[in-house]
This record gives structure tokens, C-alpha cells and sequence, in this order.
């Protein structure tokens, strides 16, 4: 079987008494598929070999295929813990290329529902690595308020985890009541809960001792494999698309960057924790910031590309045609070049989209951050125990549609 | 000092005094074009100058225009510079009959993956790569799926109907 | 005083029903298969074999929400040496085939496949040439659950009716002619 082939023992394995581990593709500790054969020297990790491509769906070959607003769901499945942002990331891209502006209130819902993804993720990232260090308690009380989470986006666009959220230049409804009452609910009750969470791993002795100095990540290193995200900023640099590069109004809210210094697990965790809170009060800031705003706003006024009320379609003609055109296809894209980046839940999620004024793209590219980073787990491994190597790739936040795509 | 385009215009022009070397701004993003045998010198350019200092390599794809004869592929990199949060596009082109590129994995160590992704998807070989293979597709496949002549579905199915699932 | 001994009056907590058969002084006679088919069908030990989105809706099927522990799936197992249902949740890619097929060879008899999602169930939205489409094509499945993901209600609404299979299944199922020639068609011993 094909799936043999992939395992080769090291030539250096008899000579020097290691052991060949696979950490294979369905391992309870990989979080997704992919594969790691590992060198072991009884605990200590001696060379680790990754390997991915076991969840690859060939995104960017479908979207040659499709036009651009059938793109949406495909870009849901990449970071699907946090699928809004992938969404609208590449709603960003397309209005960039056509040069949409949107109004206020609409980069102000869409920065809510962003920070309630990076909320999301963060929270599956830190319970997960609880989990591998054997502290099951904090996944089952954090997962009750993604689940509180999911509920909001299901009121908002119809769908829990793969929301499809939005269209190009807005949203697709207005945020209905129990949207806003399902929203002030998570905001009263989240702080309480998170705080839980953190006291019973933050200063615990036992998590502690497993997570400082496992999987150190030095800044050099991390700017030289392009890392970026929260395991950046772990190690110490303080980049964020959302303060570097603004995008959708980020540049009115005030919020801190957090960093560690190390690059550890325990750093991660913490940065990953310290975000969590930083999103609660940009969320804060944001709602307090729309009740100035106009609430029937929720779309861009740009016909070409923004479905019209179904029943203008029914009873006007522009609406008519609009419709009819959008939906077959027919708009008029701009052809062009641009290269749109997000700040992701594991860092800078980049679209590089070209597009030759036809239905679908010439070409899209995802610039995906797991990929990418995903080359350093062999590095900071090298001489460290196994049980450091199982939490180090948990903390590491890999999710596999993103790195496969 | 900010870093401005013009600024980088001028520098690379000085100091590669090559006429095929062209500058484009879409949507606000320098693109620069150079010929396929400069890659590495201009990376290494942009990365040692001192008031360049492009050190992040953000990207590395490809783009396959099979109606340009001659250089149906291009190499594109997204370059970033982080401390004046300025970003650059290099493009090269290369013939698909020789798709010979120099490897930036000895500049950053982060295109090892990436170039294994373009290699993967059209076929590019780049030139002093430690380990030039596969990475998301089987092992066994032998074509280069990304390639505009290849459609999306597997070629050699059999179960599903043309003619009920519209292709 | 000793503590007083109190009984389990509480009707919140729901008793399977007995099968039928003939009941007397100290004993009850039924048959063999209603018996084995009650303790496996409340009894199904998973293996969660998550690859992408529906993983993450699987995992929340498992949480304290819609907790998956009350039909007696309280063990999550990731050995398939010790597990009788393999959930399938998420995309299968070409690569990915032969290692399911590995770990469903893996599980020992009596074993059952849930497809989760449509993903695993036919391919997906992922009509391309990297991505199976669906995992009939290398392993026998029992129960498809479709959605793209499907809602925690819908895979647990699949597990109850693999739970119906497994009560009526009959004891000599394994050895009959008509599943022989099914593993044959899939090449498995």
C-alpha cells in the first residue's frame, strides 16, 4: 500500500539505536491530517520529517472554475475555526479590485464578526493545548461559548461553522433582534467564563512546568520562515496586518498588541489569551461606536455587484437585470492584479488575485500562514522530549484546510 | 525617511542597468519585472541595501499564460518590508520548455515549502532547492495540475456522468 | 442510622426497553440476538476520524451541548483495534485513501462506517482530481449523513439510525453470502 512508502526508516536509526515514530496522518494529538515520522533517541527528538497534502482540495484550481461570489464558500474551508475571516478577507480582495467603498457601519459589523472569530479560534487553540497536556476541563467549558458564538453567526447568515458570511460590499440582511440580544448575552457572559478558564491554567504549577521552554521560537528565525500571527508575536515581534495595514476601518479602534518574548508554548498560550481579551474590547468599542450610526445601513450601494431586494427583482427592471446579471455571471470585472492580506486567526492570510475581466478569476492564490509555518515544527523540536513535541504542535494552532487548500 | 517607489525605482536602476527590467504600480503595489536570471541578485539586493531592507518574504506563487510564447510561466514574489511597512511584487518569466528559476532558500529560509508548492503545482524547477518534491498532491501524480491545459476534475474517473453533472 | 436507601424513581433518566420473551420465577427466555443487538446498539464505541470542517461539528456533537456520551458513546477510542464505528467526518483526499482503508482493515468485526457530511458521502463541493469522492469507493459504509456540515442534531439523527442497523442485525450477518460478496467487491478479505 502507497501509505508504506511514505514511512522510511532513517539508515542512521540501526546504526544509533533510534526508533522511527510515525505520527501519523489520524493521531489524536494532530489536530487534522497531517503526518510527522519522527527520529527518537528514547525521549528526545532527534529529526522530524512533516509531511501534508492529506486534506488537499485543490481550492485554487476550483476557483479558476468559478465566478467570483460562488469563491465565498470555498474560501469558509480553509481556516474553518474562523471562517468569517477567511470570508471576508476575500470580500476585501474583490472590493479592492473594483474599488468599492463600503459605508462605516458595515466595516464596523464586519470588524464584530471578525472578532468574534479570532475569539473562536483562539479559544479551540488554547482548550486543544490544555487537552494535550491533560487538562480536559477548560475544552468543556470553553466550548460552550463557541457554541454561543456559533449561535450568533447562525441568527446573522444562516450557518454555524461554514458561514458564508456576507456579500461584496456588505451583508445580505440587516442584524436582526435576536442577533443583538444573542450578542449582548456573549458579552456579558464571556468575561466570566474565559476568566475560569485562565485560572485554571494560567499560574497552574503543572501546565507551567510542561509548557515553559517546550518548542522555543527565536524572533531571527521566525522572520526568516515567514511566520506570522500570534506565533510571531510570541516570539517577540509585534506585527499585525490590523495596525500595520487597516482594513475595514481597524484604524478607529484603539487596542494593544500583545507579544511574548521567548516563543514558547507557554508564550503562545499567553499571547493567544491576552488577543482573546483585546478582541472582547474591540468588540466593546465597536458597539458602543455603532450606536452613532445609521442602523439601516448594511450594504454598499453598488448594483453591478450586490443582489438586489427580491422584491425589486419582482417588480422593477433595473433590479431585474441586475439580478439576472450577477447571478449569470455577466458583470463586467475589472481586469487587474491585487494582492489583499487579512489578519487571520494564525496570521497574515493573503489573496494575490488576478483577474482578466472574465467570470471567474484568471488565477487566486491563497497566501495560507499554516502552510507556512508549518516548516518550522521540525526546527524547534530538534532536542527536545516527545511530549514537548506532541504540545508543541498543538500550540502551533495547524489547521489542515488551511494548510492544504 | 519613508521608502517611496521612486526611491526603489531609482536604486534598482542604478544598480542593475538592465533595459528589460520594467515597473508597474497596480492598485498601489510596486511590480517590478526582471529577466529570469537576475532573481537571486535582485533579492539579495533588495534584502542587503540598506535603505531597502525587503526581509519578509510574504509569498512566492506562479502564473501560467500559455498564450505569452516564450515565458508561459511566471514566478511571482511578494516582498515586505517591516520596519517602513512597505511591500514590493517581483515577476520573472520563464518558457514552460525549460522552467529553470534560482532557488531563494538560501536568502529566506521560509521559500523551501513555498517553492515545493509552485514546483508542485507548474512544474518550475528551481535551480539548488535542497529538496525539490512533491508537497500536496500524491507522489505518483505526473502532471502539473495548476497548468491551464488540465481541467479540475480527474481525468480518468469513470462514475461520473458528462452529461447529468454538466461539465 | 444507616442512610436511608433511596431508589432510582426518576423518570428523567430513560431505561431501554426489554426485549421481548418469555419471562418466569428467576429468569427470562429471549432470544440471543434481541440481547447482543440491545448491549451493542447502546454500547457503540467511536473513532472519530475528523480530517476537516465536519471534524470541528463533530467535536461539538461530543461537547456538554449535544452530548454524544448519552447514547453510549462515551469512549472515544483512536485505535481502531478497539473501536466497532468509524465516523468518517470531513473530506478524504486521494492521498488519504489507502490510510482509511488501513485503519478500517484495522477494526476488528462486527464494524460499522458512518459517512459524515457530504464530503466524505460523495466528494462534496470538491468535484476535483484530488479529492475521493466518497469514501464507497475504497471502504463499505453503513449510514450517510449529508450536510455541508451537517448540524450536531443531524449526526447524531445518523448515529440513532446506525443504532437501529445494529439492534436488528442478525448474528449470522458476517458469514452470509450476500456480505462476502460485498467485502469482494471491495477487495477485502
Amino acid at each position: 500500500m502507497s501509505e508504506q512508502n511514505h514511512i522510511k526508516l532513517a539508515d542512521e536509526s540501526l546504526a544509533r539505536q533510534t526508533t522511527t515514530l510515525n505520527l501519523g496522518p489520524t493521531h489524536p494529538a494532530t489536530h487534522g491530517v497531517f503526518q510527522n515520522i519522527l527520529e527518537v533517541d528514547g525521549e528526545r527528538v532527534l529529526k522530524a520529517e512533516p509531511t501534508v497534502g492529506y486534506i488537499h482540495r485543490a481550492f485554487e484550481k476550483i476557483a479558476e472554475r468559478r465566478p467570483y461570489y460562488q469563491i465565498t464558500p470555498l474560501t469558509d474551508r480553509l481556516n474553518y475555526c474562523s471562517a468569517p475571516i477567511n470570508n471576508i478577507g476575500w470580500h476585501l480582495t474583490v472590493e479592492k479590485l473594483l474599488g468599492i467603498k463600503t459605508p462605516k457601519r458595515v466595516d464596523y459589523l464586519r470588524v464584530i464578526i471578525m472578532e468574534l472569530a479570532r475569539i473562536a479560534d483562539h479559544l479551540v487553540c488554547n482548550s486543544v493545548i490544555g487537552v494535550d497536556t491533560g487538562a480536559l476541563t477548560g475544552f468543556t467549558y470553553v466550548f460552550q461559548y463557541r457554541e454561543k458564538i456559533y449561535e450568533i453567526y447562525e441568527e446573522i447568515c444562516g450557518s454555524p461553522l461554514t458561514t458564508n458570511i456576507g456579500r461584496f460590499g456588505g451583508f445580505e440582511r440587516n442584524f436582526s433582534d435576536t442577533a443583538w440580544a444573542k450578542i449582548d448575552a456573549f458579552m456579558k457572559t464571556f468575561p466570566k467564563a474565559f476568566n475560569e478558564f485562565e485560572t485554571l491554567l494560567n499560574r497552574n504549577r503543572i501546565f507551567m512546568d510542561r509548557c515553559i521552554g517546550a518548542g522555543p521560537l527565536t524572533a531571527e528565525m521566525a522572520l526568516n520562515y515567514s511566520v506570522t500571527g500570534p506565533n510571531l508575536r510570541a516570539a517577540g515581534i509585534d506585527y499585525d496586518l490590523r495596525v500595520a495595514q487597516p482594513y475595514s476601518s481597524y484604524e478607529d479602534f484603539s487596542f494593544n498588541i500583545p507579544v511574548g518574548t521567548t516563543g514558547d508554548v507557554y508564550d503562545r498560550y499567553l499571547v493567544r489569551n491576552a488577543e482573546v481579551w483585546e478582541s472582547f474590547g474591540i468588540i466593546k468599542q465597536a458597539l458602543e461606536k455603532l450606536k452613532d450610526l445609521d442602523p439601516s445601513v448594511y450594504h454598499a450601494d453598488v448594483p453591478e455587484f450586490y443582489l438586489p431586494d427580491k422584491k425589486d427583482v419582482y417588480t422593477k427592471m433595473e433590479a431585474l437585470i441586475y439580478h439576472f446579471k450577477i447571478v449569470m455571471g455577466e458583470t463586467d470585472m475589472l481586469p487587474g492584479e491585487v494582492y489583499n492580506a487579512v489578519e487571520g486567526a494564525n496570521g497574515e492570510l493573503g489573496y494575490y488575485l488576478i483577474s482578466d475581466g472574465g467570470r471567474s478569476p484568471y488565477r487566486l492564490h491563497f497566501r495560507r500562514p499554516c502552510f507556512i509555518y508549518y516548516q518550522i515544527y521540525p526546527e524547534i523540536i530538534k532536542n527536545g522530549l516527545l511530549s514537548d513535541a506532541i504540545i508543541t504542535l498543538s500550540s502551533l494552532n495547524l489547521i489542515a484546510g488551511e494548510m492544504d487548500a | 525617511m519613508a521608502l517611496t517607489h521612486e526611491h526603489i525605482i531609482r536604486l534598482l536602476q542604478e544598480k542593475f542597468a538592465d533595459p528589460q527590467l520594467t515597473f508597474e504600480e497596480p492598485y498601489g503595489l510596486l511590480t517590478v519585472t526582471a529577466p529570469a536570471e537576475m532573481n537571486l541578485k535582485l533579492l539579495q539586493f533588495l534584502h542587503d541595501e540598506a535603505s531597502l531592507q525587503f526581509r519578509f518574504l510574504t509569498d512566492i506563487t506562479a502564473v501560467h499564460y500559455p498564450d505569452r510564447k516564450g515565458e508561459e510561466l511566471c514566478v511571482v514574489y511578494h516582498l515586505h518590508n517591516l520596519k517602513e511597512n512597505v511591500r514590493l511584487r517581483m515577476k520573472i518569466y520563464v518558457p514552460v520548455e525549460k522552467p529553470d528559476v534560482f532557488t531563494a532558500t538560501k536568502l529566506f529560509a521560509g521559500a523551501n515549502w513555498m517553492e515545493r508548492e509552485t514546483y508542485d503545482f507548474f512544474g518550475i524547477n528551481f535551480v539548488g532547492h535542497p529538496d525539490l518534491r512533491r508537497i500536496l498532491n500524491v507522489d505518483e501524480m505526473d502532471y502539473f495540475p495548476m497548468r491551464k491545459e488540465y481541467t479540475l476534475e480527474d481525468p480518468t474517473r469513470t462514475d461520473k456522468d458528462d452529461e447529468m453533472f454538466g461539465r | 442510622m444507616p442512610r436511608p436507601v433511596q431508589y432510582n424513581t426518576n423518570e428523567k433518566v430513560k431505561l431501554v426497553d426489554m426485549p421481548e420473551g418469555y419471562m418466569g420465577e428467576g429468569f427470562m427466555a429471549t432470544s440471543f440476538e434481541k440481547v447482543v443487538g440491545l448491549a451493542r446498539k447502546n454500547s457503540l464505541w467511536p473513532l472519530p476520524f475528523a480530517t476537516s470542517c465536519c471534524g470541528i461539528e463533530f467535536m461539538a456533537t461530543m461537547g456538554a451541548n449535544y452530548d454524544l456520551a448519552r447514547f453510549g458513546s462515551e469512549r472515544m477510542g483512536f485505535t481502531p483495534r478497539q473501536c466497532d464505528m468509524l465516523l468518517v467526518a470531513g473530506t478524504i483526499a486521494k492521498k488519504m485513501a489507502p490510510i482509511l482503508r488501513q485503519v478500517y482493515l484495522q477494526m476488528a468485526e462486527p464494524r460499522w462506517v458512518i459517512a459524515i457530511g457530504a464530503c466524505a458521502s460523495s466528494g462534496g463541493i470538491f468535484d476535483s482530481y484530488s479529492v475521493l469522492q466518497g469514501i464507497d469507493q475504497v471502504i463499505p459504509v453503513d449510514v450517510y449523513v449529508p450536510g455541508c456540515p451537517p448540524r450536531p442534531e443531524g449526526i447524531l439523527d445518523g448515529i440513532l439510525k446506525l443504532q437501529e442497523l445494529v439492534e436488528n442485525e442478525s448474528l449470522r450477518r458476517r458469514h452470509s453470502e450476500p456480505y462476502k460478496q460485498l467485502m469482494a467487491s471491495y477487495g477485502i478479505q
